[in-house]
């Protein structure tokens, strides 16, 4: 028995075998040559063979996977064993290039061509580096990039998971996620939250365990053992038992004294939203608008985004749903919006300051949600990201006043607008806290970086005393206008009450987290809450703030939280 | 050389779904089948068969193509793949 302990970033305890991500696959170096005694021949043959591989594989995953994701995977088979890769890569090596190195400049070509056809054609212009690679993998005899395909459930170890990755992570096949890297605001942490999966991230030393290790995962505690025993077992099965208590929410967010704090729902798109409804969210605090944008080379147009807004405000009939204007740079670039080349992204042109340097975007993107707006029933609150200056949310409110927009809010993520939240707010009507970015940019660390993850927690007292300063502003204010927490933090039910208790209005989360927030957030009054905010406060350290708050709420033991 | 002319049917053109069933069907057939837009010298056919190649021929819904075969079985090959391309897949 071994145990790695790392960060704890979605509950839930299983037991699993390990299936380790492959590492990419490395390019062939350019002008690498056919083997001595290899020829042409034989060459082309092999890879003709890897080919015909690739696509038996691909084709395999289609027969079982069904919609959208069954047609991208039957066209990707296809591709694989495609005459017009295969033959530009046989030319290659009919010249004396060795095969690895022949499939991987033929399908550079290809995929060029594709991404320069713009459209659709430009979107499938990945699936063949992907092939690629898959082709590669199969001359080299290593594993195939990706997340690996299986039968049974197993718990994926990964040094790190990127966004890319997600698309194909089948929630019915990962029983949880385990990295090696990544923090507790990274990628992995928020996919695992939104599928629900339990997940233990910066637990150095992962990575060598062995595929088919049999391990328990504790994605609370932040933990993974190897070989565990009999006591590791009951605590599974436990788990296993409470999970289905904690997958219900009533409805209404609740302390035990009766103060209301609404409990919204962060969605990227129209079937989030769909589901969120369903999962009893009351609104949606948080609309990330990006995903209509995303891997898109032009502006969609205002007719396509003001549809794809509507799918979102049609899930909520007469509640809440607050929307986030573009928030693209940094880790979400957009080749129309913002400089890949920028030294220091997360501090660049990203969020509402694409406007400096783009102007026309934002008001064509406010001039869609006025118009999706119109043709429905939500309450659309509008806020945009990444606002430093009260003068910056003066102008941001001004161009949703021109939009016809009747409710403009900001994001509070740098530590500025924290500290000035008085006179930001009285430029705009509400204020919704971003955690992670605050949390980043208060700690100067990098959300990314695994060895950072201790300082990347939002239980960092300083974070904590941001977030009071922002209700502080608004009380100050004097038109008791909403603060809401919209991060990530507002998922974990021990913060949830310790935020409830800072003062904040609504919290606003992935909707799988919403039951499991509730629960603990009813076994506490409001006054109770404000002595577990002060005490988290007091807390000389984030890992103290965490240990003390729990301690004081025994329900998340017995929930297993 | 055997050759047919037929009018996308499907909505989306031939990319996507359309695009794999019919280069799938055309590598099925057992003879070497080419298309090209109508008007386009033979000579700068492409293989039906690749899926790529079909995606950057970029046929609409509406456009008329050639599809050319030569050898046993050439006339019933182009038959079934003009069927296919006159027929809607998208909304299959």
């Amino acid at each position: 028995m071994q145990t790695f302990s790392g960060v704890g970033v979605s509950p839930g305890r299983i037991i699993g075998t390990v299936r380790q991500m492959p590492k990419p696959i490395s390019e062939p170096p350019a002008g690498e040559q056919l083997a001595a005694g290899t020829s042409a021949e034989d060459a082309t043959a092999a890879l003709k063979a890897a080919s015909q591989a690739v696509h038996d594989e691909l084709k395999a995953r289609a027969a079982h996977a069904t919609g959208d994701g069954k047609a991208v995977l039957e066209a990707t088979a296809l591709m694989a064993k495609d005459t017009m890769l295969i033959k530009g890569a046989a030319k290659l090596v009919a010249r004396g290039t060795s095969s690895e190195r022949a499939i991987w400049e033929s399908g550079s070509s290809v995929s060029e061509m594709l991404h320069n056809l713009g459209g659709y054609m430009a979107e499938r212009a990945t699936d063949v580096l992907d092939v690629r690679a898959r082709i590669v993998a199969e001359l080299r005899g290593v594993p195939a990039p990706g997340i690996p395909a299986s039968n049974t459930p197993f718990v994926l170890v990964a040094e790190d998971l990127a966004p890319a990755d997600t698309a194909t992570l089948d929630p019915n096949k990962v029983l949880a996620l385990v990295t090696a890297g990544g923090g507790p605001q990274s990628h992995t942490a928020i996919i695992a939250r939104s599928l629900g999966l339990p997940a233990v991230v910066a637990a150095v030393g992962v990575d060598e365990l062995a595929d088919g290790t049999e391990v328990f995962v504790d994605g609370a505690a932040g933990s993974v053992t190897s070989e565990p025993d009999a006591s590791f077992r009951a605590a599974a099965d436990a788990w296993a038992a409470t999970a289905s208590l904690l997958s219900e929410f009533t409805g209404t967010g609740t302390t035990a004294d009766g103060h209301l704090v609404p409990l919204l729902a962060n969605v990227g798109g129209g079937k989030d939203a769909a589901a969120a409804a369903k999962l009893g969210a009351q609104g949606v605090g948080l609309f990330r608008t990006e995903f209509c944008f995303l891997e898109r080379d032009t502006e969609p147009s205002v007719e396509e985004q003001a549809a794809a807004y509507k799918s979102v405000f049609d899930a909520f009939p007469g509640k809440k749903v607050v929307l986030r204007t573009l928030d693209a740079g940094a880790d979400k670039p957009l080749p129309f919006l913002t400089d890949s080349t920028e030294p220091n992204p997360a501090l660049g042109v990203r969020g509402y300051r694409t406007d400096f340097t783009t102007p026309g975007v934002l008001d064509r993107q406010l001039e869609a949600i006025a118009l999706a707006e119109k043709q429905s029933e939500a309450d659309v609150w509008v806020m945009a990201p990444m606002i430093s200056t009260a003068e910056e949310a003066a102008r941001f409110a001004a161009m949703c006043a021109d939009a016809g927009i009747k409710t403009p809010g900001v994001m509070v993520e740098v530590p500025s607008a924290a500290l000035t939240a008085e006179s930001i707010l009285r430029e705009v009507g509400f204020a919704s806290l971003g955690t992670n970015d605050l949390t980043q940019y208060a700690m100067a660390a990098d959300r990314q970086l695994g060895p950072l993850a201790n300082l990347n927690t939002p239980w960092q007292p300083a974070v904590l005393r941001l977030v009071g300063l922002t209700v502080e502003g608004s009380r100050a204010e004097g038109n008791g206008k909403p603060v809401g927490v919209c991060g990530e933090a507002a998922a974990d039910p021990a913060l949830a009450v310790v935020l409830t208790g800072l003062g904040v209005n609504t919290l606003s989360m992935t909707a799988r987290s919403l039951a499991a927030v509730a629960a603990v957030l009813k076994t506490v009054t409001l006054a109770e809450a404000q002595e577990l905010a002060k005490l988290a406060l007091s807390a000389p350290s984030a890992t103290e703030a965490r240990a003390w708050v729990r301690e004081k709420l025994p329900v998340l033991e017995e929930l297993g939280l | 050389m055997p050759e047919r002319i037929a009018t996308i049917a499907s909505r989306s053109g031939l990319h996507a779904r359309p695009a794999a069933l019919f280069a799938e069907a055309a590598g099925d057939v057992g003879v070497e089948v080419t298309i090209a837009m109508q008007g386009e010298p033979a000579d700068e056919a492409l293989d039906a068969s690749s899926i790529l190649s079909l995606m950057t021929l970029g046929a609409a819904k509406g456009d008329v193509v050639v599809l050319r075969a030569d050898g046993d079985g050439a006339d019933a090959a182009l038959d079934s793949l003009v069927k296919l391309l006159e027929t809607d897949l998208d909304a299959e």
